[in-house]
Protein backbone atom coordinates (compact mmCIF):
# COMPACT_ATOMS: atom_id res chain seq x y z
CA UNK A 1 0.00 0.00 0.00
CA UNK A 2 1.25 3.71 -0.99
CA UNK A 3 0.08 6.81 0.20
CA UNK A 4 -1.15 8.42 -3.58
CA UNK A 5 -1.15 12.54 -4.04
CA UNK A 6 -3.17 13.27 -7.67
CA UNK A 7 -4.31 16.19 -9.01
CA UNK A 8 -7.28 14.73 -10.72
CA UNK A 9 -9.65 17.73 -12.73
CA UNK A 10 -8.19 20.06 -10.62
CA UNK A 11 -8.66 18.42 -7.12
CA UNK A 12 -6.14 17.88 -5.24
CA UNK A 13 -6.74 14.34 -3.34
CA UNK A 14 -5.17 11.70 -1.28
CA UNK A 15 -5.62 8.17 -1.64
CA UNK A 16 -4.09 5.10 -0.84
CA UNK A 17 -3.56 1.65 -3.28
CA UNK A 18 -1.41 -0.86 -3.89
CA UNK A 19 1.68 -0.84 -5.65
CA UNK A 20 0.98 -2.42 -8.44
CA UNK A 21 -2.92 -0.50 -9.25
CA UNK A 22 -2.98 1.58 -12.38
CA UNK A 23 -4.33 4.84 -12.54
CA UNK A 24 -7.41 3.29 -14.05
CA UNK A 25 -8.05 0.92 -10.86
CA UNK A 26 -7.82 3.79 -8.42
CA UNK A 27 -9.77 6.40 -10.49
CA UNK A 28 -12.69 3.23 -10.78
CA UNK A 29 -12.41 1.74 -7.78
CA UNK A 30 -10.75 4.05 -4.74
CA UNK A 31 -12.29 7.66 -6.30
CA UNK A 32 -15.46 6.27 -7.74
CA UNK A 33 -14.85 8.07 -11.59
CA UNK A 34 -16.34 5.62 -13.20
CA UNK A 35 -16.42 7.65 -16.27
CA UNK A 36 -13.14 6.09 -17.61
CA UNK A 37 -14.24 2.57 -18.73
CA UNK A 38 -12.24 -0.58 -18.74
CA UNK A 39 -12.26 -2.39 -21.99
CA UNK A 40 -9.48 -4.33 -22.95
CA UNK A 41 -7.54 -3.40 -19.69
CA UNK A 42 -4.62 -4.21 -22.02
CA UNK A 43 -3.58 -1.23 -24.24
CA UNK A 44 -5.92 -2.29 -27.58
CA UNK A 45 -9.01 -0.23 -27.00
CA UNK A 46 -8.43 3.30 -25.98
CA UNK A 47 -11.90 3.46 -23.53
CA UNK A 48 -9.86 3.92 -20.59
CA UNK A 49 -7.89 7.23 -22.02
CA UNK A 50 -7.46 10.27 -19.99
CA UNK A 51 -5.12 13.46 -20.27
CA UNK A 52 -1.95 13.45 -18.22
CA UNK A 53 -0.44 16.63 -18.46
CA UNK A 54 -3.11 17.63 -21.30
CA UNK A 55 -1.43 14.36 -23.65
CA UNK A 56 -3.67 11.34 -23.93
CA UNK A 57 -2.27 8.68 -22.40
CA UNK A 58 -4.10 4.71 -21.12
CA UNK A 59 -5.04 4.34 -17.88
CA UNK A 60 -4.88 1.23 -17.79
CA UNK A 61 -1.19 0.87 -18.84
CA UNK A 62 -0.38 3.77 -15.97
CA UNK A 63 1.20 2.80 -12.76
CA UNK A 64 -1.00 4.96 -10.54
CA UNK A 65 2.36 6.00 -8.64
CA UNK A 66 3.49 7.48 -12.64
CA UNK A 67 0.39 9.74 -11.91
CA UNK A 68 1.49 11.55 -9.25
CA UNK A 69 2.72 15.28 -9.41
CA UNK A 70 0.44 15.19 -12.67
CA UNK A 71 -2.17 16.89 -13.58
CA UNK A 72 -4.68 14.18 -14.47
CA UNK A 73 -7.89 15.34 -16.60
CA UNK A 74 -10.69 12.57 -16.87
CA UNK A 75 -14.41 12.88 -18.62
CA UNK A 76 -16.10 13.86 -15.59
CA UNK A 77 -13.65 17.34 -15.58
CA UNK A 78 -14.25 18.72 -19.12
CA UNK A 79 -17.29 20.44 -17.64
CA UNK A 80 -16.41 21.56 -14.88
CA UNK A 81 -13.08 23.44 -16.42
CA UNK A 82 -15.15 24.37 -19.28
CA UNK A 83 -17.30 25.85 -16.63
CA UNK A 84 -14.24 27.40 -15.53
CA UNK A 85 -13.55 29.38 -18.26
CA UNK A 86 -17.14 31.37 -17.54
CA UNK A 87 -18.87 28.93 -20.23
CA UNK A 88 -21.93 27.71 -20.36
CA UNK A 89 -23.19 23.82 -20.79
CA UNK A 90 -20.57 21.28 -21.86
CA UNK A 91 -17.64 20.94 -23.76
CA UNK A 92 -17.90 21.83 -26.98
CA UNK A 93 -16.86 18.40 -28.10
CA UNK A 94 -19.10 16.83 -25.84
CA UNK A 95 -21.73 19.07 -27.32
CA UNK A 96 -20.61 17.69 -30.96
CA UNK A 97 -21.24 14.29 -29.92
CA UNK A 98 -24.36 14.60 -28.55
CA UNK A 99 -25.73 16.55 -31.81
CA UNK A 100 -23.96 14.41 -33.97
CA UNK A 101 -25.41 11.38 -32.53
CA UNK A 102 -22.03 9.87 -32.48
CA UNK A 103 -22.85 7.10 -30.05
CA UNK A 104 -24.84 3.82 -29.83
CA UNK A 105 -23.59 2.02 -26.12
CA UNK A 106 -21.14 5.12 -25.40
CA UNK A 107 -18.54 2.85 -23.53
CA UNK A 108 -16.09 4.24 -25.82
CA UNK A 109 -17.30 7.69 -26.05
CA UNK A 110 -15.44 8.95 -23.05
CA UNK A 111 -12.05 7.76 -23.96
CA UNK A 112 -13.16 9.27 -27.76
CA UNK A 113 -13.96 12.26 -26.20
CA UNK A 114 -10.55 12.99 -24.59
CA UNK A 115 -8.89 11.83 -27.30
CA UNK A 116 -10.34 14.39 -29.57
CA UNK A 117 -10.17 17.07 -27.01
CA UNK A 118 -6.31 16.37 -26.82
CA UNK A 119 -6.03 16.80 -30.77
CA UNK A 120 -8.25 19.91 -30.65
CA UNK A 121 -6.15 21.35 -28.18
CA UNK A 122 -3.12 21.07 -30.34
CA UNK A 123 -4.31 21.63 -33.40
CA UNK A 124 -7.84 24.09 -33.76
CA UNK A 125 -8.33 23.15 -37.73
CA UNK A 126 -7.43 19.22 -37.94
CA UNK A 127 -7.71 17.72 -41.42
CA UNK A 128 -9.91 14.69 -41.44
CA UNK A 129 -7.00 12.36 -42.18
CA UNK A 130 -5.43 14.28 -38.78
CA UNK A 131 -8.98 13.04 -36.87
CA UNK A 132 -8.94 9.93 -37.80
CA UNK A 133 -4.85 8.94 -36.79
CA UNK A 134 -5.54 11.00 -33.14
CA UNK A 135 -8.49 8.63 -32.73
CA UNK A 136 -7.13 5.53 -34.09
CA UNK A 137 -6.51 4.11 -30.73
CA UNK A 138 -9.93 4.33 -29.68
CA UNK A 139 -12.44 1.56 -31.19
CA UNK A 140 -15.77 1.62 -31.17
CA UNK A 141 -17.88 -1.64 -31.90
CA UNK A 142 -21.24 0.24 -32.26
CA UNK A 143 -21.26 2.98 -34.55
CA UNK A 144 -18.89 2.54 -37.33
CA UNK A 145 -16.65 6.07 -36.58
CA UNK A 146 -18.46 8.06 -39.73
CA UNK A 147 -20.63 9.85 -37.01
CA UNK A 148 -17.42 10.09 -34.26
CA UNK A 149 -15.35 12.03 -36.98
CA UNK A 150 -18.29 14.21 -37.95
CA UNK A 151 -18.94 14.92 -34.48
CA UNK A 152 -14.98 16.08 -34.52
CA UNK A 153 -16.10 18.25 -37.25
CA UNK A 154 -18.32 19.53 -35.96
CA UNK A 155 -16.77 20.98 -32.99
CA UNK A 156 -13.87 22.28 -34.83
CA UNK A 157 -16.49 24.47 -36.97
CA UNK A 158 -18.44 25.65 -33.94
CA UNK A 159 -15.17 26.36 -32.81
CA UNK A 160 -14.33 28.59 -35.70
CA UNK A 161 -17.62 29.98 -36.26
CA UNK A 162 -18.31 28.74 -39.31
CA UNK A 163 -21.33 26.50 -40.40
CA UNK A 164 -20.82 22.93 -39.59
CA UNK A 165 -21.00 20.84 -43.03
CA UNK A 166 -24.23 18.87 -43.04
CA UNK A 167 -23.72 15.32 -41.30
CA UNK A 168 -23.98 11.60 -43.25
CA UNK A 169 -27.34 10.89 -42.28
CA UNK A 170 -28.83 14.44 -43.62
CA UNK A 171 -27.34 13.85 -47.21
CA UNK A 172 -27.27 9.88 -48.01
CA UNK A 173 -25.44 10.84 -51.30
CA UNK A 174 -22.89 12.86 -50.06
CA UNK A 175 -22.41 9.81 -47.45
CA UNK A 176 -21.92 7.53 -50.12
CA UNK A 177 -19.11 9.54 -52.32
CA UNK A 178 -17.25 9.59 -48.74
CA UNK A 179 -17.71 6.15 -48.49
CA UNK A 180 -16.55 5.39 -51.81
CA UNK A 181 -13.42 8.22 -51.33
CA UNK A 182 -12.17 6.03 -48.12
CA UNK A 183 -12.25 3.01 -50.10
CA UNK A 184 -13.94 0.93 -47.89
CA UNK A 185 -17.20 -0.22 -49.58
CA UNK A 186 -18.71 0.20 -53.19
CA UNK A 187 -22.50 0.55 -54.48
CA UNK A 188 -22.98 -2.72 -55.86
CA UNK A 189 -22.92 -3.06 -59.37
CA UNK A 190 -19.74 0.00 -59.78
CA UNK A 191 -17.21 -1.08 -61.63
CA UNK A 192 -13.48 -0.38 -59.63
CA UNK A 193 -12.07 2.69 -61.00
CA UNK B 1 -0.86 -8.86 -11.69
CA UNK B 2 1.44 -9.60 -9.26
CA UNK B 3 2.10 -6.78 -6.23
CA UNK B 4 5.64 -5.74 -6.19
CA UNK B 5 7.50 -2.77 -4.58
CA UNK B 6 7.97 0.34 -7.06
CA UNK B 7 11.15 2.30 -7.19
CA UNK B 8 11.35 5.57 -8.78
CA UNK B 9 15.29 6.93 -8.57
CA UNK B 10 16.24 10.23 -10.05
CA UNK B 11 19.93 9.62 -11.00
CA UNK B 12 20.89 6.78 -12.93
CA UNK B 13 23.56 5.41 -10.36
CA UNK B 14 20.46 4.50 -8.33
CA UNK B 15 18.69 2.88 -10.91
CA UNK B 16 21.51 0.80 -12.11
CA UNK B 17 22.54 -0.27 -8.26
CA UNK B 18 19.23 -2.13 -7.67
CA UNK B 19 19.56 -4.14 -10.65
CA UNK B 20 20.40 -7.86 -9.58
CA UNK B 21 24.42 -9.06 -11.02
CA UNK B 22 23.71 -12.37 -11.25
CA UNK B 23 23.77 -14.12 -14.33
CA UNK B 24 21.01 -16.63 -13.13
CA UNK B 25 17.52 -15.43 -15.17
CA UNK B 26 15.43 -16.26 -12.06
CA UNK B 27 17.75 -13.63 -10.22
CA UNK B 28 17.37 -11.19 -12.95
CA UNK B 29 13.76 -11.53 -13.52
CA UNK B 30 13.15 -10.46 -9.91
CA UNK B 31 13.45 -6.76 -11.13
CA UNK B 32 12.47 -5.19 -13.94
CA UNK B 33 13.02 -2.06 -15.13
CA UNK B 34 10.05 0.33 -16.57
CA UNK B 35 9.83 2.82 -18.80
CA UNK B 36 6.83 3.72 -20.75
CA UNK B 37 5.20 0.37 -19.75
CA UNK B 38 3.44 0.20 -22.43
CA UNK B 39 4.78 -2.97 -23.14
CA UNK B 40 5.89 -4.22 -19.21
CA UNK B 41 2.23 -3.79 -18.22
CA UNK B 42 0.76 -6.25 -20.28
CA UNK B 43 3.23 -8.50 -19.76
CA UNK B 44 2.45 -7.89 -16.05
CA UNK B 45 -1.07 -8.44 -16.20
CA UNK B 46 -0.44 -11.90 -18.84
CA UNK B 47 1.95 -13.20 -15.46
CA UNK B 48 4.24 -13.35 -18.44
CA UNK B 49 6.45 -11.15 -16.15
CA UNK B 50 6.73 -11.33 -12.22
CA UNK B 51 9.19 -9.04 -10.24
CA UNK B 52 9.13 -8.27 -7.29
CA UNK B 53 10.53 -4.74 -7.87
CA UNK B 54 10.12 -2.33 -10.83
CA UNK B 55 12.36 0.45 -10.78
CA UNK B 56 10.92 3.59 -12.89
CA UNK B 57 13.25 5.29 -15.04
CA UNK B 58 10.53 8.14 -16.28
CA UNK B 59 12.32 10.42 -13.10
CA UNK B 60 16.00 10.08 -13.84
CA UNK B 61 16.89 13.51 -15.37
CA UNK B 62 17.64 14.25 -18.52
CA UNK B 63 17.91 10.74 -19.45
CA UNK B 64 14.67 11.80 -21.90
CA UNK B 65 16.48 14.26 -24.01
CA UNK B 66 17.76 14.21 -27.95
CA UNK B 67 20.47 16.12 -28.67
CA UNK B 68 21.82 17.06 -31.54
CA UNK B 69 25.45 17.05 -31.82
CA UNK B 70 27.82 19.99 -34.28
CA UNK B 71 28.17 17.45 -37.09
CA UNK B 72 24.20 16.76 -36.73
CA UNK B 73 24.24 13.70 -35.14
CA UNK B 74 21.93 12.75 -32.81
CA UNK B 75 21.99 11.19 -29.10
CA UNK B 76 19.13 10.27 -27.96
CA UNK B 77 18.36 9.18 -24.19
CA UNK B 78 16.85 6.24 -23.55
CA UNK B 79 13.90 7.36 -21.74
CA UNK B 80 12.69 9.69 -24.71
CA UNK B 81 8.98 9.08 -25.64
CA UNK B 82 8.60 7.95 -29.21
CA UNK B 83 6.03 11.28 -29.17
CA UNK B 84 9.00 13.58 -28.90
CA UNK B 85 11.05 11.83 -31.58
CA UNK B 86 8.51 11.58 -34.22
CA UNK B 87 8.34 15.40 -34.16
CA UNK B 88 11.71 16.41 -33.54
CA UNK B 89 12.03 19.18 -36.26
CA UNK B 90 15.89 18.17 -37.14
CA UNK B 91 14.97 14.22 -36.92
CA UNK B 92 11.95 14.86 -39.59
CA UNK B 93 14.21 16.96 -42.08
CA UNK B 94 17.61 14.72 -41.71
CA UNK B 95 16.37 11.49 -40.23
CA UNK B 96 12.92 11.01 -41.72
CA UNK B 97 13.05 7.11 -41.89
CA UNK B 98 13.31 7.54 -37.53
CA UNK B 99 10.21 9.86 -37.22
CA UNK B 100 8.06 8.08 -39.32
CA UNK B 101 9.47 4.30 -38.21
CA UNK B 102 8.42 6.04 -34.19
CA UNK B 103 4.88 7.71 -35.63
CA UNK B 104 3.71 4.38 -36.87
CA UNK B 105 3.86 2.51 -33.30
CA UNK B 106 0.84 2.20 -31.81
CA UNK B 107 -1.47 5.12 -31.11
CA UNK B 108 -1.44 8.13 -30.22
CA UNK B 109 -1.93 7.56 -26.20
CA UNK B 110 0.99 4.64 -26.72
CA UNK B 111 3.47 6.70 -28.13
CA UNK B 112 2.42 9.54 -25.71
CA UNK B 113 4.30 7.89 -22.94
CA UNK B 114 6.25 4.92 -25.10
CA UNK B 115 10.08 4.91 -24.85
CA UNK B 116 13.18 4.84 -27.11
CA UNK B 117 14.56 2.13 -24.67
CA UNK B 118 11.96 0.10 -24.08
CA UNK B 119 10.71 -0.03 -27.58
CA UNK B 120 14.11 -1.55 -28.50
CA UNK B 121 14.22 -4.06 -25.37
CA UNK B 122 10.07 -4.84 -25.99
CA UNK B 123 9.27 -8.67 -25.89
CA UNK B 124 8.27 -10.87 -28.51
CA UNK B 125 4.28 -10.93 -29.77
CA UNK B 126 4.14 -14.31 -30.61
CA UNK B 127 0.88 -15.75 -29.74
CA UNK B 128 2.36 -18.56 -27.75
CA UNK B 129 4.83 -16.74 -25.85
CA UNK B 130 1.66 -14.26 -25.29
CA UNK B 131 -0.35 -17.07 -23.37
CA UNK B 132 0.64 -17.71 -20.08
CA UNK B 133 -0.65 -21.03 -20.06
CA UNK B 134 1.88 -22.54 -23.22
CA UNK B 135 5.49 -23.26 -22.14
CA UNK B 136 7.45 -22.77 -25.12
CA UNK B 137 11.27 -22.11 -25.87
CA UNK B 138 11.05 -18.93 -25.57
CA UNK B 139 9.91 -19.88 -21.80
CA UNK B 140 12.40 -22.14 -21.11
CA UNK B 141 10.44 -25.06 -22.76
CA UNK B 142 11.22 -27.86 -25.15
CA UNK B 143 9.10 -26.67 -28.22
CA UNK B 144 8.40 -24.38 -30.74
CA UNK B 145 4.69 -24.30 -31.29
CA UNK B 146 4.61 -22.19 -33.53
CA UNK B 147 7.21 -24.14 -35.53
CA UNK B 148 4.35 -26.09 -36.15
CA UNK B 149 0.92 -24.51 -35.54
CA UNK B 150 0.04 -21.21 -36.15
CA UNK B 151 2.62 -18.88 -37.87
CA UNK B 152 1.12 -16.33 -40.12
CA UNK B 153 2.68 -13.79 -38.37
CA UNK B 154 6.12 -15.58 -37.19
CA UNK B 155 9.52 -15.17 -39.11
CA UNK B 156 10.56 -16.37 -42.81
CA UNK B 157 14.14 -15.42 -42.27
CA UNK B 158 16.60 -16.32 -39.33
CA UNK B 159 14.89 -18.40 -37.44
CA UNK B 160 15.05 -21.29 -35.74
CA UNK B 161 14.82 -22.96 -32.95
CA UNK B 162 12.59 -19.57 -31.71
CA UNK B 163 10.59 -18.30 -34.80
CA UNK B 164 9.84 -14.68 -33.49
CA UNK B 165 9.84 -12.01 -35.60
CA UNK B 166 11.21 -8.62 -33.65
CA UNK B 167 8.19 -6.00 -32.60
CA UNK B 168 10.17 -3.11 -32.47
CA UNK B 169 9.30 -0.48 -35.37
CA UNK B 170 12.41 1.65 -34.50
CA UNK B 171 14.55 -0.81 -34.37
CA UNK B 172 14.95 -1.48 -38.61
CA UNK B 173 15.22 2.42 -38.79
CA UNK B 174 18.45 3.14 -36.06
CA UNK B 175 20.02 0.09 -37.71
CA UNK B 176 19.51 1.58 -41.58
CA UNK B 177 20.79 4.67 -39.98
CA UNK B 178 23.82 2.89 -38.72
CA UNK B 179 22.98 3.68 -34.72
CA UNK B 180 25.15 2.67 -31.92
CA UNK B 181 23.61 1.44 -28.62
CA UNK B 182 25.42 2.73 -25.33
CA UNK B 183 24.74 0.57 -22.35
CA UNK B 184 25.64 0.85 -18.90
CA UNK B 185 26.06 -1.00 -15.59
CA UNK B 186 26.99 -0.16 -11.91
CA UNK B 187 30.65 -1.05 -13.02
CA UNK B 188 31.36 -0.66 -16.72
CA UNK B 189 29.89 1.31 -20.15
CA UNK B 190 29.45 -0.32 -23.13
CA UNK B 191 29.10 0.80 -26.66
CA UNK B 192 28.35 -1.15 -29.88
CA UNK B 193 26.62 -0.90 -32.71
CA UNK B 194 22.96 -1.68 -32.90
CA UNK B 195 22.72 -4.00 -35.31
CA UNK B 196 25.17 -6.17 -33.17
CA UNK B 197 22.73 -5.91 -29.96
CA UNK B 198 20.04 -7.84 -31.20
CA UNK B 199 20.56 -11.68 -30.90
CA UNK B 200 19.28 -15.01 -33.07
CA UNK B 201 17.50 -17.11 -31.22
CA UNK B 202 20.20 -19.60 -32.91
CA UNK B 203 23.29 -17.68 -30.78
CA UNK B 204 22.50 -19.23 -27.22
CA UNK B 205 20.26 -17.04 -25.61
CA UNK B 206 16.81 -18.32 -26.31
CA UNK B 207 14.76 -16.35 -24.08
CA UNK B 208 16.46 -13.45 -24.91
CA UNK B 209 16.19 -11.14 -27.74
CA UNK B 210 19.43 -9.12 -27.16
CA UNK B 211 23.06 -9.03 -25.55
CA UNK B 212 21.61 -7.13 -22.61
CA UNK B 213 23.79 -8.60 -19.56
CA UNK B 214 23.21 -8.82 -15.74
CA UNK B 215 22.78 -4.86 -14.32
CA UNK B 216 22.78 -3.57 -18.08
CA UNK B 217 20.50 -1.11 -19.31
CA UNK B 218 20.06 0.93 -22.28
CA UNK B 219 20.96 4.78 -21.48
CA UNK B 220 21.32 6.36 -25.10
CA UNK B 221 21.57 5.63 -28.53
CA UNK B 222 24.12 7.69 -30.68
CA UNK B 223 23.17 7.96 -34.37
CA UNK B 224 25.27 9.13 -36.92
CA UNK B 225 24.91 11.88 -39.65
CA UNK B 226 24.09 9.84 -42.96
CA UNK B 227 27.74 10.34 -45.09
CA UNK B 228 28.15 13.33 -47.67
CA UNK B 229 28.04 12.49 -51.21
CA UNK B 230 27.08 13.57 -54.52
CA UNK B 231 23.41 13.98 -54.38
CA UNK B 232 20.70 13.84 -51.57
CA UNK B 233 19.73 11.35 -49.02
CA UNK B 234 16.49 10.96 -48.71
CA UNK B 235 14.77 7.88 -46.10
CA UNK B 236 11.15 6.42 -45.22
CA UNK B 237 10.29 3.58 -43.13
CA UNK B 238 7.20 1.45 -45.15
CA UNK B 239 5.12 -0.24 -42.83
CA UNK B 240 2.32 -2.73 -43.94
CA UNK B 241 -0.36 -3.91 -41.34
CA UNK B 242 -3.07 -5.53 -41.35
CA UNK B 243 -5.75 -2.97 -39.63
CA UNK B 244 -5.20 0.79 -40.86
CA UNK B 245 -5.65 2.27 -37.59
CA UNK B 246 -2.80 0.99 -35.95
CA UNK B 247 -1.39 -2.70 -35.46
CA UNK B 248 2.43 -4.12 -35.77
CA UNK B 249 4.07 -4.92 -39.19
CA UNK B 250 3.30 -8.02 -41.46
CA UNK B 251 6.65 -6.85 -42.98
CA UNK B 252 8.12 -3.17 -42.76
CA UNK B 253 11.88 -1.76 -44.59
CA UNK B 254 13.81 1.13 -43.38
CA UNK B 255 15.28 2.63 -46.48
CA UNK B 256 17.73 5.59 -47.17
CA UNK B 257 18.97 6.38 -50.44
CA UNK B 258 21.84 8.60 -51.89
CA UNK B 259 20.37 9.32 -55.47
CA UNK B 260 22.10 11.69 -58.05
CA UNK B 261 20.41 12.90 -61.07
CA UNK B 262 18.25 9.25 -61.00
CA UNK B 263 21.35 6.86 -59.81
CA UNK B 264 21.51 5.39 -56.64
CA UNK B 265 24.99 6.50 -54.64
CA UNK B 266 24.41 5.09 -51.46
CA UNK B 267 21.70 2.83 -49.74
CA UNK B 268 20.58 1.44 -46.27
CA UNK B 269 17.98 -1.52 -46.39
CA UNK B 270 16.49 -2.97 -43.44
CA UNK B 271 13.33 -5.08 -42.88
CA UNK B 272 10.76 -5.55 -39.56
CA UNK B 273 8.97 -8.36 -38.82
CA UNK B 274 10.47 -10.69 -41.28
CA UNK B 275 13.21 -12.03 -38.73
CA UNK B 276 14.05 -12.44 -34.80
CA UNK B 277 16.10 -9.58 -35.26
CA UNK B 278 16.12 -6.73 -37.49
CA UNK B 279 17.15 -7.64 -40.96
CA UNK B 280 19.61 -5.61 -42.42
CA UNK B 281 19.89 -6.23 -46.25
CA UNK B 282 23.83 -5.61 -47.02
CA UNK B 283 23.81 -7.51 -50.08
CA UNK B 284 20.91 -6.07 -51.75
CA UNK B 285 22.45 -2.27 -50.50
CA UNK B 286 25.53 -3.50 -52.51
CA UNK B 287 24.08 -4.07 -55.85
CA UNK B 288 21.93 -1.32 -55.60
CA UNK B 289 24.93 1.17 -55.70
CA UNK B 290 25.27 2.25 -59.39
CA UNK B 291 22.11 1.14 -60.52
CA UNK B 292 18.96 3.67 -61.94
CA UNK B 293 15.60 2.22 -59.61
CA UNK B 294 14.36 0.22 -62.75
CA UNK B 295 12.42 -3.27 -62.75
CA UNK B 296 15.51 -5.14 -62.87
CA UNK B 297 17.01 -2.94 -59.74
CA UNK B 298 13.64 -3.80 -57.71
CA UNK B 299 13.99 -7.40 -58.67
CA UNK B 300 17.86 -7.94 -57.57
CA UNK B 301 17.00 -6.19 -54.55
CA UNK B 302 14.18 -8.29 -53.50
CA UNK B 303 16.15 -11.39 -54.40
CA UNK B 304 19.30 -10.54 -52.95
CA UNK B 305 17.48 -9.02 -49.32
CA UNK B 306 15.29 -12.46 -49.16
CA UNK B 307 18.08 -14.75 -49.82
CA UNK B 308 17.94 -17.80 -47.86
CA UNK B 309 14.22 -16.92 -46.50
CA UNK B 310 12.29 -20.55 -45.04
CA UNK B 311 8.76 -19.63 -44.54
CA UNK B 312 6.91 -21.79 -42.57
CA UNK B 313 3.00 -23.05 -43.22
CA UNK B 314 1.35 -19.98 -42.94
CA UNK B 315 3.89 -17.14 -43.61
CA UNK B 316 4.42 -17.58 -47.61
CA UNK B 317 2.74 -14.62 -48.19
CA UNK B 318 5.60 -12.60 -46.68
CA UNK B 319 7.63 -13.28 -49.29
CA UNK B 320 5.86 -11.13 -52.30
CA UNK B 321 4.60 -8.78 -49.35
CA UNK B 322 8.43 -7.89 -48.99
CA UNK B 323 9.65 -8.08 -52.00
CA UNK B 324 6.45 -5.88 -53.39
CA UNK B 325 7.49 -3.44 -50.47
CA UNK B 326 10.74 -3.65 -51.61
CA UNK B 327 9.97 -2.19 -54.88
CA UNK B 328 7.51 0.04 -53.85
CA UNK B 329 9.92 1.82 -51.66
CA UNK B 330 12.86 2.01 -54.14
CA UNK B 331 10.55 3.77 -56.58
CA UNK B 332 8.63 6.05 -54.34
CA UNK B 333 12.20 7.35 -53.19
CA UNK B 334 14.11 7.46 -56.40
CA UNK B 335 11.11 9.74 -57.54
CA UNK B 336 10.41 11.69 -54.66
C1 LIG C 1 -1.87 -1.92 -28.30
C2 LIG C 1 -0.39 -1.90 -28.50
C3 LIG C 1 0.14 -1.67 -29.77
C4 LIG C 1 1.51 -1.62 -29.96
N1 LIG C 1 1.99 -1.40 -31.22
C5 LIG C 1 3.33 -1.36 -31.44
C6 LIG C 1 3.86 -1.12 -32.75
O1 LIG C 1 3.12 -0.93 -33.72
N2 LIG C 1 5.20 -1.10 -32.90
C7 LIG C 1 6.06 -1.28 -31.87
O2 LIG C 1 7.28 -1.22 -32.06
N3 LIG C 1 5.60 -1.52 -30.62
C8 LIG C 1 4.26 -1.55 -30.36
N4 LIG C 1 3.78 -1.80 -29.10
C9 LIG C 1 4.72 -2.17 -28.02
C10 LIG C 1 5.13 -1.05 -27.06
O3 LIG C 1 4.09 -0.24 -26.71
C11 LIG C 1 6.18 -0.15 -27.64
O4 LIG C 1 7.18 -0.93 -28.16
C12 LIG C 1 6.78 0.84 -26.66
O5 LIG C 1 7.73 1.61 -27.34
C13 LIG C 1 7.47 0.22 -25.46
O6 LIG C 1 8.13 1.26 -24.76
P1 LIG C 1 7.87 1.51 -23.21
O7 LIG C 1 8.73 2.63 -22.80
O8 LIG C 1 6.44 1.63 -22.93
O9 LIG C 1 8.45 0.14 -22.65
P2 LIG C 1 8.29 -0.56 -21.23
O10 LIG C 1 7.05 -1.36 -21.23
O11 LIG C 1 8.52 0.39 -20.14
O12 LIG C 1 9.54 -1.54 -21.33
C14 LIG C 1 9.59 -2.57 -22.32
C15 LIG C 1 10.67 -3.57 -21.93
O13 LIG C 1 11.96 -2.97 -22.01
C16 LIG C 1 12.61 -2.96 -20.75
N5 LIG C 1 13.26 -1.66 -20.66
C17 LIG C 1 12.66 -0.44 -20.68
N6 LIG C 1 13.58 0.54 -20.69
C18 LIG C 1 14.78 -0.07 -20.69
C19 LIG C 1 16.14 0.41 -20.69
N7 LIG C 1 16.43 1.71 -20.73
N8 LIG C 1 17.14 -0.50 -20.67
C20 LIG C 1 16.87 -1.83 -20.65
N9 LIG C 1 15.62 -2.34 -20.65
C21 LIG C 1 14.59 -1.46 -20.67
C22 LIG C 1 11.52 -3.23 -19.73
O14 LIG C 1 12.01 -3.89 -18.59
C23 LIG C 1 10.55 -4.07 -20.52
O15 LIG C 1 10.94 -5.42 -20.51
C24 LIG C 1 2.40 -1.82 -28.87
C25 LIG C 1 1.87 -2.04 -27.59
C26 LIG C 1 0.50 -2.07 -27.39
C27 LIG C 1 -0.03 -2.30 -26.02
S1 LIG D 1 8.27 -18.59 -32.08
FE1 LIG D 1 9.39 -18.36 -30.13
S2 LIG D 1 7.85 -17.41 -28.82
FE2 LIG D 1 6.70 -18.33 -30.52
S3 LIG D 1 6.16 -20.42 -29.87
FE3 LIG D 1 8.12 -20.54 -30.96
S4 LIG D 1 9.63 -20.44 -29.27
FE4 LIG D 1 7.72 -19.62 -28.45
S1 LIG E 1 -8.98 -0.42 -21.18
FE1 LIG E 1 -7.15 0.67 -21.53
S2 LIG E 1 -6.87 0.43 -23.67
FE2 LIG E 1 -8.62 -0.84 -23.30
S1 LIG F 1 -20.76 3.57 -29.07
FE1 LIG F 1 -20.61 1.50 -28.40
S2 LIG F 1 -18.41 1.24 -28.42
FE2 LIG F 1 -18.64 3.15 -29.38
Amino acid sequence: MAALNLTINGDRLETAAPDHWTLLEVLRYRLGLTGSKQGCDKGDCGACTVLLDGQPVLACLTLAGLAQGRAVTTIEGLMPAHAREGKSGADPVQDAFDRCGALQCGFCQPGMILSARALLNANAHPTRAQIRAALAGNLCRCTGYTQIVEAVEYAVAVAAGVEPAPRAWETPRARLTDIEEQGTRRPSGQARP
Amino acid sequence: MKSFEYLQPTTLEEALAALPTSRDPKERERVRLIAGGQDLLTEMKEHLAEPDLVVDLKRIEGLDKIRVQSDGSLVIGATCTLAALEEHAHVREHFAVLSRAAGSVGSTQIRSVASVGGNLCQRPRCWYYRSEQIPCIKKGGAECFAYSGLNKYNAILGGGPSYIVHPSDLAPALVALGAEITLRSATQQRILPLERFFTLPSEGRVQQENDLGPGEMVVELKVPSLPAGAGTWRSDYFKVRERGSYDFALAALALALLVDDGTIRGARLCLGAVAPIPWRADKAEALLVGRKVDDEACRLAGEAALAGARPLEHNGYKLDLTRGLISKALRQLASS
